[in-house]
């Protein structure tokens, strides 16, 4: 397909993302990860570079990074080499970031997504294991900077992609794929906002059929929301500058929620020479193809292998399946109700309506649900076999996730939901409504569909809901006939 | 027991008499402690800490009338300054340390702990190893305000050598039975063999690095120094063995008794001797007392076979471009902000790095790290960098090459023997004294230095030894005999 263009410009995006590795300990320490402990209380020797010091590798991360790659159909490769990354900074304790450079331990691979019904896929370079270093906090120290370093030698994977996206939608989508992969196979916690998952967008506009423009790299992303208006912002200021007349600098630039706009942080020339060179400290990591054989062994299904499944096991459309795999959490919910309830469609359909729409209103997550899939599923079994109506369903449902009740039989027993099922019953309620609306009668047999519908509606009322409004429709018609 | 004798005895024979109860190694810290006091002149040690040594030497003579004495139980040793260490400061010779003391002991100064040594202090080198004279040394000697020279103790007029100096200018003068000491480019053997004692730098690898402040990554390595290769044996046999906790480099081999072959014939040994190693820069009286060792070694019924290592002369571009590329990295940790030294007054935070650093660090490491910067840049480093790394390869298969034809090389440490204080203000030429050390380090190979006789000024010569990849007990074997043959090892400088 041809690209979308504005004001005849066509878009092209490339991305870096650090995601933060879900290990227990660093990546060359073995001091704790956890997040939001006090300042300087989780790092250790090595982590504050104390004379002697020296980095050991973490195993535990490595097996992140084969998972990435097993994930995104990549390289592995087996032997990668840690390189140095040399520049001063109060927050980086050693003078050097141990990064890989020259060969990265993931090569190549593909991240696969929809856009709308488009099918897209967007391709890796690279994704390397690095060290993070620490923070500079320089609010609370009246003229001085504060360091913490308890973030100092967290593992980064650095996920790398070609310039394949063609507008901010598919930039977006793509982060968004990314985050639902790490997090599926669970080497990042995809927490945004204490930053386990940053993005760095690589933007440039040309003319169609002309070489890439000059990008511009916009830092730490660290919301859906902001990636949006950052690169839309960012477009627009790149194409005006063109269309005045002015050629872009390359440079890297932040984006400031609050204005809405990107600005430059510092441009090509002021680049550091970071003399990388491979860090003899580390010996080449290895990785042997049984390693290899073992974390593939281990990982869960990914998102896209399940989803084509939902289709084909469950007879889901092709919309459902990918919506229920946007997490491992509504794909198993998922997965229990329709085992239990037989009716996959209907199961879909409530996890994607009423439960997801709970879930976001509350801002909960699947972990917190408050009907279980079973509950659901005895729900819907209640429906199939036309024990309740849908509107009392969701009567029921209300219950449940309120905590009113918990036992979905108790519950419609104890509301009075029970459809009336004795068609002698109704027949008499029929009867009654009929002989009490001779006017809707008429205008029933003089053609009018909505005197119909108002009949029916008499006799739900009459039966307090009870009423199987198929039932109803099917008796009435035939009275009036 | 009388203090002469116990001074001039070996680590193994001190042992012994430690463990038969005829000395205490509360007795022998207190001697050897005397004896750093009164020969402070020499400047060989920068930090002793009494009540530390003595506590120390306490819990080993309890382990002793315990009878769960270790093997080294109550020997007195000390550690060169590069070694960190919980109960002394840790300067690496450096204003930029002053005052550091590290939370932990490094692996090789825990094993020694470990297997019964009481540390009596640390000893004098060049500022971050770097340097051939000791002259480097930013620190003050015990007993002295000022920064000062190592002396050696067969000549006080001139230098030790380096960068182990303080160390070897220690077991010399008889301060310490036996040291430790760290070997970059020749860091042990060549002070050894300025100061007449017996150093072994292992295969690298054997000896872990966590707590021994780098240098050069890919080059450093641990070893002791003592007057005997026996002796030798016994401190490495302690100090190497995997650490694979805290050191990527550290080789996963299992502890050895490097002491094993000691006594073993030389009948049919093959000793290499590299025709690159005594060309012109030889010294004459070197030349003459390493053939003199040579000439020893076939009545002892080894074979002497020509060898060649063509690449010996690149050397030493290879290794003042790769050990400065690595150091340069490895100092930037001592920029200011967590520990160590920080200029006084200074405007923004690039303002506090550079007074830092150019008022920290002496110039010989400012010069290292220049270097190493630059051959590290942007356009240099596939120049010089990536050509070295080729070479040093090179260099490695030229060895592997020779040991097809023999098992030991031989030759010169130095082309000198020591030379006079002050005398050498010309780094480059400093940089070529250390041609027939820098090629088994940049091969990463066991090295030693052997005491085999006396130059022209009466000042002892070394003989080094090459061996291929873990032969360290077979290089002892081939020094150990030397030893039972000769007595250059047992001379003591005029006055000590």
């Amino acid at each position: 397909m041809t690209a979308k263009l504005i004001q005849g410009y066509e878009v092209v995006i490339g991305f870096e993302t650090h995601a933060q590795l879900a290990t227990k300990a660093k990546i060359f320490s073995r001091a704790s990860t956890a997040f939001g402990a006090e300042p300087n209380t989780q790092a250790c020797a090595v982590d504050l570079a104390l004379p002697g010091t020296l980095p050991v590798m973490n195993r535990e991360a490595v097996a992140c990074a084969i998972k990435l790659g097993l994930a995104l159909g990549s390289h592995i490769a087996p032997q990668s080499i840690f390189a140095r990354k040399n520049y001063f900074y109060p927050d980086l304790p050693k003078g050097y970031q141990i990064s890989q450079f020259e060969i990265p331990v993931v090569q190549g691979g593909e991240v696969g997504f929809y856009l709308g019904d488009e099918k897209k896929t967007v391709r890796l370079v690279r994704a390397h294991l690095e060290e993070d270093a620490g923070k500079s906090l320089h609010e609370e120290f009246h003229g001085m900077s504060g360091i913490d370093l308890n973030r100092a030698g967290t593992p980064l994977l650095e996920i790398v992609t070609e310039p394949d996206m063609r507008s901010t939608e598919e930039a977006v989508a793509y982060a968004k794929a990314l985050h639902q992969i790490v997090t599926w196979i669970g080497i990042c916690d995809g927490n945004m906002q204490e930053g386990s998952f940053r993005c760095d967008a690589n933007v440039s506009v040309r003319r169609p059929g002309q070489p890439l423009g000059t990008r511009r790299e916009i830092k730490n992303l660290n919301s859906f929301k902001y990636m949006q208006q950052a690169i839309d912002y960012e477009i627009r200021w790149q194409i005006e500058q063109l269309e005045d007349g002015h050629a872009i600098q390359q440079a890297t630039v932040l984006f400031d929620p609050d204005t809405g706009e990107t600005r430059a942080m510092r441009t090509k020339e002021d680049a550091a020479d970071y003399r990388y060179f491979p860090d003899p400290d580390l010996p080449p990591l290895v990785i042997a193809p049984e390693w290899v054989e073992q974390v593939k062994a281990a990982m869960p299904e990914l998102p896209r292998a399940m989803a084509a499944r939902f289709v084909q096991q469950y007879g889901l459309p092709e919309y459902d399946a990918t919506t229920l795999t946007q997490s491992q959490a509504m794909a198993a919910y998922f997965e229990d109700a329709a085992k239990a309830c037989g009716a996959p469609k209907l199961a879909s359909n409530w996890v994607m309506g009423e439960i997801s729409r709970r879930l976001n209103t509350e801002e909960i997550g699947m972990d917190a649900v408050k009907v279980s899939s079973q509950q659901l599923a005895t729900l819907i079994g209640r429906i199939g076999d036309g024990t309740i109506s849908n509107n009392a369903a969701r009567q029921v449902f209300e219950a449940l996730w309120s905590g009113e009740g918990s036992d979905v039989d108790a519950v419609i027993d104890a509301k009075g939901l029970k459809q009336m099922n004795d068609s002698g019953a109704l027949e008499k309620i029929i009867d009654e409504v009929i002989a009490v609306n001779p006017a809707n009668v008429e205008q029933y047999k003089a053609g009018k569909d909505k005197a119909f519908n108002a009949l029916v509606g008499q006799v739900m009322k009459a039966s307090k809901g009870k009423a199987n409004p198929q039932q109803v429709n099917e008796l009435l018609k035939a009275k009036l006939a | 027991m009388s203090s002469t004798v116990l001074h001039d005895m070996g680590v193994a024979q001190l042992a012994a008499a430690l463990r038969g109860g005829q000395v205490s190694a509360v007795e022998a810290a207190q001697h050897f402690l005397a004896r750093a006091r009164s020969h402070q002149h020499l400047g060989a040690y920068v930090a002793l800490n009494e009540d530390a040594t003595l506590a120390q030497a306490r819990e080993q003579d309890a382990s002793i009338a315990a009878g769960t004495a270790a093997p080294l139980a109550g020997v007195p040793i000390a550690h060169k300054d590069i070694f960190v260490t919980r109960d002394f400061p840790t300067t690496a010779a450096s204003r930029m340390l002053a005052g550091y003391r590290s939370p932990f002991d490094a692996t090789v100064v825990a094993r020694l702990a470990e297997a019964g040594c009481v540390t009596l202090g640390k000893l004098n080198c060049d500022e971050f190893a770097m340097g051939g004279t000791n002259e480097n040394s930013a620190v003050a000697p015990v007993g002295f305000d000022a920064p000062r020279p190592v002396r050696n103790p067969w000549d006080g007029a001139r230098v030790p050598g380096g960068s182990s100096g303080g160390s070897a200018a220690a077991v010399a003068a008889r301060l310490a039975p036996a040291v430790t000491g760290t070997d970059t480019g020749g860091s042990i053997r060549q002070p050894a063999s300025f100061c007449g004692v017996t150093g072994i730098k292992p295969t690298y690898g054997r000896a872990s690095r966590y707590g021994m402040i780098a240098f050069a990554s890919s080059l450093d390595q641990a070893g002791p120094m003592a007057r005997s290769a026996e002796d030798c044996a016994l401190l490495l046999s302690a100090m190497c063995g995997p650490d694979p906790d805290r050191d990527s480099t550290s080789l996963d081999r299992p502890a050895e008794d490097f002491g094993r072959a000691l006594g073993d014939s030389l009948e049919g040994l093959r000793i290499g001797v590299p025709a690159e190693f005594f060309g012109e820069g030889l010294a004459a009286d070197v030349h003459a007392a390493v053939d003199a060792a040579l000439k020893e070694y076939e009545k002892l019924g080894a074979r002497l076979v020509p060898i060649t290592l063509p690449r010996t002369d690149l050397s030493v571009p290879v290794y003042y471009i790769l050990a400065p590329a690595e150091a340069s990295s490895n100092l930037s940790r001592f920029d200011g902000v967590r520990y160590g030294y920080r200029a006084k007054d200074y405007a923004d935070l690039l303002d506090m790095y550079k007074k830092t650093r150019a008022q920290g660090f002496g110039d010989e490491v400012k010069r290292r790290i220049m270097i190493g910067t630059y051959v590290l840049s942007e356009g240099y480093y596939d120049a010089y960098y990536l050509q070295a790394q080729k070479l040093r390869r090179m260099i490695a298969d030229d060895f592997q090459q020779a040991f097809k034809e023999c098992d030991l090389i031989a030759g010169p440490v130095a082309p000198t023997t020591a030379w006079r204080l002050g005398s050498q203000n010309d780094p480059v030429a400093n940089y070529l004294a250390d041609i027939y050390t820098l090629p088994a380090s940049l091969a990463g190979l066991p090295g030693m230095s052997v005491p085999a006789g006396f130059g022209e000024s009466g000042l002892p010569v070394g003989l080094q030894l090459i061996g291929n990849y873990f032969q360290e007990a077979r290089l002892l074997n081939a020094a150990h005999r030397l030893q039972q043959a000769t007595d250059f090892h047992l001379r003591a400088p005029e006055g000590i």
